[in-house]
């Protein structure tokens, strides 16, 4: 099974986000930290909008060239010693990595930080098959022990406090002793690397995501700060790569150009401190390193995307900036987009991959504010393309009915100056009558969702239109009356 | 039975409005491929070499490596030693067969111990060679290879790696070029690393902490 | 950051601007209509106010492009006639300069045009400084004020520091920054109703900036974003009242703040 999809609940996920003491402690760090470093990282590098504009264009090339660079990539991989399977969906990639798996007698599975792992829910599907996946990101191995998906594309535990942290830890690692100090983050840290230690030497099998994949040479990339994905791909039996089809790029150098700008855009490091190609199996002499190497390809609904407008979601490089600097979601988390992808990014992509029957409420839910757009390494309109999924919500009438009515009722008028211009004038005249002691309304029929929670200002009284043309008039017959007056003078 | 790599690869075509056969459209790939245009270069990094050495120590440091500049490689393992002594480390190493590593004057040291082979997790130091630094980042690029195993750039607390200053290029465009005339064009090794400082999180409460499950330290002799 | 269109009008004929005025200037408070008239016949301009209703930008942002379209052919034609269309409002000169376009693409007989179009239309202050180079305000205004960065306007049209150099030159005004200037309000047009608790979540924060600087006066340029934060203001009691940019920079600041009643025998 794939990973629940509770996005059509948004608006009680909502409820239940702002309600979350612990979160909005987690959350109210999510902001200043994550800005303020993007920036600093920024101004560092005087071609950083340069290098935006190289990333844009690279990922534009590569899509546009798509089948041409996964030809090649198969090729050379194949000819490196490695194996490259595709998958249709969710539920095929799923078969591939369980049959790699039982072929080698695994019996647990490390896992780096994967989010396409996440869409395909692999972590249940292996689970249910008696093969123990364990996550070894520290932040998602914290969602794990939890029981819970990942809150943020590449900080997963954002949601956590280090209290929850400390109180999950003396759950499940219940053979250390009861009295030991746990109040710092690096005891938490020692803690989580101890035990992971163990689990990285004893796997069988070792899945990793991808950020990127590089035709030129048939290489696989991860980018971490913890380590924790090397010693996944490099102790295990097996190497699995998980990817889908636009993390590929033409070269070497293009995949450098792209690197420049995902830590500066994600963490606001000059570089991440591991970036670690890898290139098919161990090679005969070589020490160390898997035995076998497999990249699953997923498709999962994105090569449609490929077709039209979204096709510039496909150069998303997954580096979180946008949730980063988004106020939606510094105000609800990550969990409250219902899917695996949250923020900006995922208002977009999710409806791609769910379908905008399920995932409507996502791109509605943005203020269109822009930030998302200002920061994204590679440029994608996420505005424009959340505007993209309103309107095809539009054509199909799935607009809730309320807001469909208000907005037809109000284009109607706006579309009829005649009938707008009185129409406006009476009612504000009305209101301006009603809130004159106050100045403002603190309920308002119809208005609800606005006087809830903040007051609704009055209206000064007549329309700016009437009382302009009124002035005109009284401009016009002022200076009648004064040619007039020189005329009797004369 | 159509193959899923069929199917992926014909809705790929068919979204696009391709079909694969196109010569312009395969003459640009394989010209992107084998020219492999650069892209934006940072200026920051486009020095003489003894400015651009300073910037490789100034960023290392930046990203919480700690330094040692070695005038000759002979100097290499009595740094070693003095690093383990201040660290109140026990006086043993693990280290790859790479012949660069295996030339210093080991000799010099005669209480330190040096082993040879990959890491299984029990050493708390791996010293490995870099093939080449990036003074635009402060970032070490290392090459897997039967002399070179990558687990002694993971396991060990504390990795100590050689790299001499001459092989510091100002950008990561510089080693690949470097890279592709020692494997030839379109082929890596197994695995290229490039490390950057040493291995942290900030997985807790965004707090950065060094040491998440790569090595705690990262120590950079710069000889030359 | 928009250089003054080279048009005819620069050689020291006095241009004829449409103002736009946005429904809610006309509708709530036409007051930002009369002062955004007044900064505009002192920075030398004909001022003009033809018969209009809305940008479109609600629906546009509802995915209705059917009206969004109606209603921009609407507003060219209205306006096309005039050397400049100036609005009181980033977000409705953001929606006509930045947004009008796509909405006419692949349209042959309407694409030229609308790029002429849009070529003309500006947000008051960022015209009033880039476009006819004024430079200080004859204005008056005793307290410290604090200014919001709309979204569409800082981010579509680059306004950040024009009216940050006008307020500069009020008598009496000291502006003192808010923490988080630019980041959103909440209002964001139709999602404040759409989604009315993650909206009070986003202003919650951003009243706790305003009040956290001290200011007695809350400026911005949008009429929008400005009933948002004042009302939330207001729910939560805070003393700090709220009044559009123009209102302070004309000379006109003395008049209720928005959400004040008149004083009283004054409808």
């Amino acid at each position: 099974m794939s990973v629940e999809i509770t996005s059509p609940a948004f608006k009680q996920n909502v409820a239940h986000a702002l309600d979350d003491v612990n979160l909005q402690t987690a959350l109210a760090k999510v902001g200043p930290g994550f800005i303020s470093r993007r920036l600093g990282a920024a101004d560092k590098m005087p071609e950083f909008e340069a290098l935006r504009d190289s990333a844009r264009d690279i990922k534009n090339h590569t899509l546009a060239h798509l089948d041409l660079y996964m030809e090649r990539f198969e090729a050379k991989v194949k000819e490196m010693g490695g194996h490259v399977h595709f998958a249709v969906d969710a539920a095929e990639a799923r078969d591939i990595v369980t049959d790699i798996c039982r072929r080698l007698g695994a019996k647990t599975v490390t896992k780096g930080k994967t989010m396409i792992s996440e869409e395909i829910g692999l972590n249940d599907h292996l689970a249910a098959r008696g093969i123990e996946p364990v996550e070894t990101d520290l932040g998602e191995y914290l969602i794990q022990i939890r029981g819970e998906a990942p809150s943020h594309i590449i900080a997963p535990a954002i949601h956590l406090t280090k209290d929850q942290v400390e109180a999950d830890f003396r759950r499940v690692h219940a053979d250390l002793p009861p009295e030991r100090d746990l109040s710092e983050p690096t005891s938490l840290l020692a803690e989580a690397r101890g035990k992971l230690r163990q689990r990285f030497l004893a796997a069988d099998v070792g899945v990793t995501g991808a950020n990127f994949l590089v035709a030129e040479t048939g290489t696989s990339i991860i980018v971490t700060n913890e380590g924790n994905g090397d010693l996944t791909q490099t102790l295990p039996k097996a190497h699995v790569v998980l990817a889908s089809i636009e993390k590929l790029v033409p070269t070497l150098e293009d995949v450098s150009q792209l690197l420049r700008v995902l830590a500066r855009s994600a963490t606001g490091q000059e570089m991440s401190v591991y970036t670690t190609f890898s290139t098919g199996p161990r090679r005969a002499g070589d020490a160390d390193g898997p035995g076998e190497y497999h990249v699953v390809i997923l498709d999962n609904g994105r090569s449609g995307m490929l077709a039209g407008q979204l096709r510039e979601m496909l150069r998303c490089i997954r580096c979180g900036a946008c949730m980063n600097h988004c106020p939606v979601y510094h105000a609800i988390g990550g969990h409250a987009y219902g899917w695996v992808y949250p923020g900006p990014m995922g208002a977009v992509l999710t409806p791609s991959l769910i379908g905008i029957e399920k995932g409507a409420n996502l791109p509605n839910a943005s203020t269109f504010c822009g930030r998302c757009e200002e920061v994204c390494p590679v440029r994608i309109p996420l505005p424009k393309l959340m505007r993209h999924w309103r309107e095809k919500e539009f054509e199909r009438h799935l607009t809730p009915a309320p807001q469909r009515y208000g907005l037809g009722v109000w284009g109607f008028f706006a579309r009829r100056g005649w009938l707008y211009r009185p129409a406006t004038r009476l009612a504000m005249g009305a209101l301006a009558l009603l809130g004159r002691t106050r100045g403002r309304f603190s309920s308002l029929p119809l208005a609800g969702g606005w006087t809830k929670y903040r007051d609704f200002p009055a209206p000064e009284g007549d329309t700016f239109q009437a009382q302009w043309r009124k002035r005109k008039e009284r401009e016009t017959l002022a200076r009648a009356e004064a040619a007039a007056a020189r005329g009797d003078a004369a | 039975m159509t193959s899923s790599r069929d199917t992926v690869m014909a809705s790929i075509r068919r979204a696009l409005g391709v079909t694969s056969q196109e010569a312009p459209r395969r003459f640009e790939v394989e010209e992107r491929i084998a020219r492999h245009p650069r892209g934006v270069l940072p200026e920051r990094a486009q020095l003489p070499p003894d400015e651009r050495i300073a910037l490789f120590e100034t960023m290392a440091r930046a990203a919480d490596a700690s330094l040692d500049r070695l005038a000759t490689r002979d100097e290499v393992p009595s740094a070693i030693a003095a690093y383990l002594r201040a660290r109140n480390l026990p006086s043993s190493i693990l280290r790859g067969a790479d012949p660069r590593l295996a030339d210093l004057p080991w000799q010099r040291e005669p209480n330190l111990d040096v082993w040879i082979g990959p890491s299984d997790g029990r050493q708390l130091v791996g010293l490995s060679h870099a093939y080449a630094g990036v003074a635009e980042s402060g970032t070490l690029v290392l090459l897997s290879g039967p002399d070179n195993p990558s687990t002694l750039n993971l396991l060990p607390d504390h990795h100590l790696v050689v790299i001499d200053a001459a092989d510091v290029a100002a950008d990561y465009e510089s080693v690949w070029d470097r890279v592709r005339v020692l494997f030839g064009p379109g082929v890596l090794p197994r695995t290229v690393n490039w490390i950057t400082g040493p291995s942290r999180s900030a997985d807790i409460e965004q707090t950065l902490l060094l040491g998440a499950h790569g090595p705690r330290s990262l120590h950079i002799l710069l000889v030359g | 950051m928009h250089p003054a269109s080279p048009t005819e009008t620069d050689a020291g004929k006095t241009p004829r601007v449409g103002l736009f005025c946005t429904c809610l200037v006309d509708t709530l408070r036409p007051s930002v209509g009369f002062a955004a008239a007044k900064l505009l016949e002192e920075a030398g301009c004909e001022v003009d106010v033809p018969r209009q209703t809305c940008c479109g930008q609600p629906a546009f942002n509802s995915g209705d492009r059917a009206t969004s379209r109606a209603l921009a052919e609407q507003v060219i034609v209205a306006f096309e006639g005039y050397d400049y269309v100036v609005a009181p409002s980033g977000s409705c000169a953001g929606m006509i300069k930045a947004h009008y376009p796509e909405l006419f693409v692949g349209d042959p007989d309407w694409m030229g045009r609308v790029d002429r179009f849009c070529a003309k239309v500006f947000e008051l202050v960022s015209f009033l400084v880039d476009v006819r180079g004024v430079a200080r305000v004859a204005a008056a205004y005793e307290g410290t004020v604090t200014y919001h960065d709309s979204c569409s306007g800082l981010r579509e049209l680059g306004v950040k520091r024009q009216p940050r150099a006008l307020l500069a030159t009020v008598d009496g005004l000291s502006l003192v920054e808010m923490g988080e200037a630019d980041t959103c309000c909440g209002f964001g047009g139709t999602f404040c109703v759409k989604y009315p608790q993650v909206s009070d979540a986003i202003v919650g924060k951003k009243a706790d900036h305003i009040d956290a600087t001290g200011a007695g006066t809350l400026l911005a340029g949008d009429l929008g974003c400005l009933m948002n934060m004042a009302g939330k203001l207001q729910r939560r009691g805070s003393p700090v009242r709220a009044r559009h940019v123009a209102e302070v920079l004309a000379g006109m600041g003395d008049g209720p703040a928005i959400g004040e009643p008149a004083p009283s025998g004054k409808a």
